[in-house]
């Protein structure tokens, strides 16, 4: 799966293969062609990546390719156990978690999961969790409390599930109770969007000491499609809506409602997830080594502070 | 010839001479009764015949739970800044200057701190006319503060939420006023000072996944829409047809979100038996 503009770079590599394998089959040298074709490649990635508009960023936060929650914790620990279900209802599995080691250290991590397959896409929903998924999230953060483990959140949602059972089962007041809760946690609470981060879906499990966003993902109280279909009546203005929502890491760093961007390889977090997985890992690391350093007390008022600075009006 | 047989055909009064009711003398409720708007007043909104509560606003609000409808303002002069410069179809700095001439609202939330039958009480009141009720910078630091005066004074805070969710214009700080009157309900929380939640119709969106679901007493008045996703979104979602009643109050009741539903007017009785419980 290609998107619009991964085309001409894909079809430059594609005829790179084809001189390789020329080269290769016919003896022939063509280093000097190869070299040149190679360099012509990596500028084309350059800028095609140095200037993707707001709108290419959310394609990209929705590649196909893309690694999701669960790929990025089985490369990043050594060892991982996944826990279900919130023990009311039922295992949401657009929500996942589970203790799991980052160099011999215990952390919890919690995270929306979407499928790779179209089987797999059910089962997990397309990522959008129920109550249960948010209630799911919010035992397993206490009991990492319990236990003094630090919780990190890998966020990927296209929105909290809007269903008729999500709602006989009280979706808002499960969200809520996050927000509230998360705020109190005395453990240190490192967030991550790794992917699309919609709305109040996202910020459920959204509320840390540190909140990241990679590079190639966005953040927003409504996805473009929808604030397009609702402000100008119409879903063909998606393009115009990102670009009105602000939603790109570097917007939500520039109005300081995150704390950093995490650098993605070149093309994308799916053209190296491990590479991906390595800068991820070590920013929860360096977070951490922070974090470890204050008081709980201070930590959970430090982050009350932040966000209840964020807001801009005339008095 | 029929001896009813009009002769004249059509309507001979003039424009000119066309006599007017005044509007806004009479109210129509979608149940189709009629009740004069002084009646209707001085019955706390409410349609006596068919018990239909009207949507009203923070002025009708404080002025049927305020004693003497005397009360301090807090933050009445703060508005909404523009901080993503956001352009639909029309820049929404020209949006908040013509809903403000035309609601005489600053933004969608009014605070007040004033006295219920003489007791103490930090009231936060949505106004659903301006702008669909959107939660936006405004409404998120005007709630905060709210919380903030009845923590420093030991009040009980009362919540009344009217909203369509958040403020699409001021995105993602739009969305981190969820987080913001969460943390500040924590706080409250933290300290034991009640915090009743009234939800009224209708309360959708950011706002109910927030604050408005937040109370240690969730309560609502009769009828009221009260859901995260809008019916219309479920309705695409899932492409079903929405059971009756769905997302009404006494549906949510039913479910165990709120704790009871309440009629308006006895609003006032009720906060005030509830508070007193808590107190003594």
């Amino acid at each position: 799966m290609l998107l619009e503009f991964e085309k001409p770079i894909a079809d430059l590599e594609l005829k790179l293969q084809e001189m390789k394998d020329l080269a290769k089959g016919r003896n022939i040298d063509l280093t000097t062609d190869i070299q040149s074709l190679e360099e012509k490649i990596q500028t084309l990635k350059k800028e095609t990546f140095q200037h993707l508009t707001r709108w290419q960023r959310v394609q990209l936060s929705r590649h196909a390719d893309r690694p999701y929650a669960l790929d990025y914790i089985y490369e990043i620990t050594n060892d991982f156990i996944e826990i279900h279900g919130d023990r009311t209802v039922k295992d949401d599995k657009a929500m996942i978690g589970g203790l799991g080691d980052i160099d011999g250290r215990s952390v919890m991590f919690v995270g929306q999961q979407k499928g790779r397959n179209t089987k797999q896409r059910q089962e997990r929903n397309f990522g959008m969790a129920n109550p249960e998924g948010y209630r799911k999230a919010l035992r397993l953060m206490k009991m990492a409390e319990k236990f003094g483990k630090p919780i990190v959140t890998l966020i990927d949602t296209p929105g909290a599930f809007p269903g008729i059972e999500a709602e006989e089962r009280g979706q808002g007041e499960a969200i809520a109770r996050n927000l509230k809760e998360m705020f109190m946690l005395k453990v240190p609470v490192i967030c991550i969007i790794i992917g699309e981060g919609a709305s109040g879906g996202a910020l459920g499990i959204a509320i840390g000491d540190k909140v990241y966003m990679l590079e190639n993902t966005w953040y927003s109280v409504i996805s473009p499609e929808s604030c397009s279909s609702i402000l100008w009546r119409s879903w063909d203005y998606k393009e115009q809506a990102a670009e009105a929502l602000k939603l790109t890491a570097i917007d939500m760093k520039t109005n300081g409602l995150i704390d950093g961007i995490i650098e993605e390889p070149l093309g994308g977090a799916h053209k190296d997830m491990k590479k991906m997985a390595g800068t991820i890992k070590q920013t929860i690391l360096e977070a951490l080594k922070e974090l470890d350093k204050i008081k709980p007390e201070k930590r959970i008022d430090q982050r009350i502070d932040k966000f209840c600075a964020m807001g801009v009006f005339e008095e | 010839m029929a001896w009813f047989k009009r002769t004249d055909k059509g309507i001979k009064t003039s424009t000119e001479e066309k006599k007017d009711t005044p509007d806004g003398l009479w109210y129509k409720t979608p149940n189709g009764s009629i009740i004069h708007t002084r009646e209707l007043k001085n019955n706390s909104y409410v349609c006596p015949d068919d018990e239909y509560h009207v949507k009203i606003g923070s002025k009708e609000y404080f002025e049927i739970l305020f004693d003497g409808n005397n009360y301090m303002e807090l933050d009445k002069d703060m508005i909404s800044g523009d901080p993503l410069k956001f352009v639909d179809t029309k820049p929404y700095k020209s949006r908040i200057e013509a809903t403000i001439t035309k609601t005489e609202l600053k933004d969608a939330v009014r605070t007040a701190v004033g006295r219920i039958n003489e007791m103490d009480l930090v009231i936060a009141c949505m106004d659903f006319n301006f702008i669909g009720g959107s939660m936006g910078s405004v409404v998120g630091e005007k709630i905060a503060r709210a919380i903030d005066y009845s923590l420093k004074n030991k009040i009980p805070f009362l919540m009344i939420s009217k909203s369509g969710g958040a403020r699409m214009m001021e995105a993602g700080f739009s969305l981190m006023q969820m987080a913001k009157t969460s943390a500040k309900l924590a706080l409250l929380d933290k300290a034991a000072i009640p915090y009743i939640s009234l939800l009224t119709d209708p309360t959708t969106g950011g706002v109910t996944a927030s604050y408005a679901m937040l109370g240690d007493f969730n309560i609502a008045e009769p009828g009221a829409l009260i859901g995260f996703a809008g019916p219309r979104v479920i309705r695409e979602t899932i492409g079903k047809d929405l059971p009756k009643g769905f997302q009404s109050s006494e549906f949510v009741l039913e479910h165990g979100f709120l704790d009871f539903i309440i009629d308006r007017r006895q609003l006032k009785n009720r906060l005030t038996t509830l508070l007193n419980l808590l107190r003594n």
